[in-house]
C-alpha cells in the first residue's frame, strides 16, 4: 500500500486546495499537515527548508519535495497515469498540448484579477485590512474580459481543453470558488451561459465537494 | 513550412518562443502581427489567440497560443532535436517544473510591470510611475535572493543542466539589462553569473538577431 502524501497548508488557500483536488481525482491518498498562518508558520526557518518564498502548499511524497500548486499538480498527474481521472494531464503529446496551453491562460490571464478580488473581497475583511475600491473596479474588468473570451471557448468545447475534465479546468476551482460562494461574485459566472454550464459542471465534482467540505470544517 | 510563429519582434512572450525554436535548431517561418495596426485584435488573430496577444503557434494542424505552452510542446515534439530543454526523469522534471511555475508566478509579474514603466512608457512618451517601479524593483530583489540561494546550490534553476526553467527568463532578463534594475542582478554574484551566461548562449544570440 502506498504511503500517503503529505501536503502542507490550509484546506482554505486557494492553491492548497488546488493541490488537494486534484489528489482526489487522482485516487491518491494523502495527509494534510496545517500550517498556521496567523502564527506566522509558513515563515519559519524549517519551513522555508521545503518551501523559500514562505508560501503553501509545500508537497512531499516518498521520493520527492515539491513547491507551486500547478507544479505539484502536473507531478501528481504525470506520476499517477492510470489512477483516478485518466485522461486529467492528456494521454498524447497533442492533448496535452492544449491542456497546458489552458493551464497558461488560469495562470497569466484569470490568476492574476481572481486572485487580487478574492483577496479584496473575501480574505481582506476577514483580516480586517481595508479594502481598495479602485483595485476591485479594476480586476472586475480585467476578469470580465477574460470571461468573454471563456464564454466564447466553453461554446465550442464542454470543457476549456476539450471534451474531457482536465487540470486546465480544474486549476480553475479555488478561485472561483471564493468569488462564487463567498464574494457575492456569481452574477459574473452565471450571466454567462457557457461559463455558469461549465463552472456548475465542475463545481458539483465529488472531489471538488470534498474539498469544500475540508475548507468549511471547523478549524482543528 | 510546418512549423509557424506569428507574433511580433520587440514582444517577450514571441522571443520565448523563438529561443525555445533556436535551442531546439528547427525551422519556421515568423509571420508578423501588426501591433500599430491592431491586427492582433482583428478577428483573423483572435481566431489563433482569442486573448488577442502574440504570439500564435502552428506545426502542420496544432494550433497553440500561450508562450509557455508552446515552449512545452516544442520541447516534447522534438525531444531529439538540438538542446534538451526538459528531463526525461519524473522526479527531476518535477523539480524543473517548480521552477517554471517560480518564474511564471513571481518573476513574470514583478519584471512585466518594471519592463513597462522603464521600457515601455519611454517609448511611447508616457509618464512613468515610479512609485509602481520602486514596488516591483522590491518585489524583484526579494525573489532574486531566493534565486541566489538556489543557484548557489543548483548550476541552473531547474538543475543541473539548461532547461525551459532558465530559458523563460530570457526575454525580461534581455529588457531589464538594459536600465537601472541591472544592479540588482549584478549585487547577487550566482544570479549575476547565471543571468550573464544564459544571455551569452549562442541559441539566445541567434533568436534576438533579427530584434532591435
Amino acid at each position: 500500500m502506498a504511503t500517503p502524501v503529505t501536503v502542507y497548508g490550509p484546506p482554505l488557500s486557494t492553491a492548497v486546495s488546488r493541490v488537494l483536488v486534484c489528489l482526489l481525482e487522482k485516487d491518491v491518498p494523502f495527509q494534510l499537515v496545517p500550517i498556521s498562518m496567523a502564527k506566522g508558520e509558513h515563515k519559519k526557518p524549517d519551513y522555508l527548508k521545503i518551501q523559500p518564498f514562505g508560501q503553501v502548499p509545500a508537497f512531499q511524497d516518498d521520493e520527492i519535495t515539491l513547491f507551486e500548486s500547478r507544479a505539484i499538480c502536473r507531478y501528481i498527474a504525470e506520476k499517477n497515469p492510470s489512477k483516478g481521472t485518466m485522461g486529467l494531464f492528456g494521454t498524447n503529446p497533442l492533448v496535452k498540448a492544449s491542456i497546458d496551453q489552458w493551464l497558461e491562460a488560469e495562470s497569466q490571464s484569470f490568476n492574476p484579477p481572481s486572485s487580487i478580488l478574492a483577496f479584496q473581497l473575501v480574505f481582506a475583511p476577514r483580516m480586517k485590512l481595508k479594502q481598495d475600491e479602485a483595485l476591485i473596479k479594476q480586476n472586475e474588468a480585467k476578469l470580465v474580459k477574460v470571461l468573454d473570451v471563456y464564454e466564447n471557448r466553453l461554446g465550442e468545447s464542454r470543457y476549456l481543453a476539450g471534451d474531457e475534465f482536465t487540470l486546465a479546468d480544474l486549476s480553475h476551482l479555488p478561485n472561483t470558488q471564493y468569488l462564487v460562494e463567498k464574494a457575492n461574485r456569481a452574477e459574473l459566472f452565471t450571466s454567462r451561459k457557457n461559463v455558469g454550464r461549465w463552472w456548475d459542471e465542475i463545481s458539483s465534482r465529488p472531489s471538488w465537494k470534498k474539498v469544500v467540505e475540508m475548507q468549511n470544517a471547523p478549524p482543528q | 513550412m510546418a512549423i509557424k510563429l506569428y507574433g511580433a519582434p520587440g514582444s517577450t512572450a514571441t522571443l520565448r518562443v523563438r529561443a525555445c525554436l533556436a535551442e531546439k535548431d528547427l525551422d519556421y517561418e515568423f509571420v508578423n502581427v501588426d501591433m500599430g495596426a491592431k491586427e492582433h485584435k482583428k478577428p483573423e488573430f483572435l481566431s489563433r489567440n482569442p486573448f488577442g496577444q502574440v504570439p500564435a503557434f502552428e506545426d502542420g494542424d496544432l494550433k497553440l497560443f500561450e508562450s509557455r505552452a508552446i515552449t512545452q510542446y516544442i520541447a516534447h515534439a522534438y525531444a531529439d532535436k538540438g538542446n534538451d530543454l526538459i528531463i526525461k526523469d519524473v522526479k527531476k522534471m518535477a523539480i524543473q517544473s517548480v521552477w517554471m511555475e517560480v518564474e511564471s508566478q513571481k518573476y513574470e509579474p514583478a519584471t512585466s510591470k518594471l519592463i513597462w514603466e522603464l521600457c515601455l512608457k519611454p517609448m511611447w512618451g508616457m509618464p512613468v510611475d515610479e512609485a509602481v517601479a520602486e514596488e516591483n524593483e522590491k518585489k524583484l530583489e526579494d525573489v532574486l535572493d531566493i534565486y541566489e540561494s538556489r543557484l548557489s546550490e543548483s548550476k541552473y534553476l531547474g538543475g543541473d543542466g539548461f532547461t525551459l526553467a532558465d530559458l523563460h527568463h530570457l526575454p525580461n532578463l534581455k529588457y531589464l539589462m538594459g536600465t537601472k534594475v541591472k544592479k540588482v542582478f549584478d549585487a547577487r554574484p550566482h544570479v549575476s553569473a547565471w543571468a550573464s551566461e544564459i544571455l551569452s548562449r549562442p541559441a539566445w544570440v541567434k533568436a534576438t538577431a533579427t530584434v532591435a
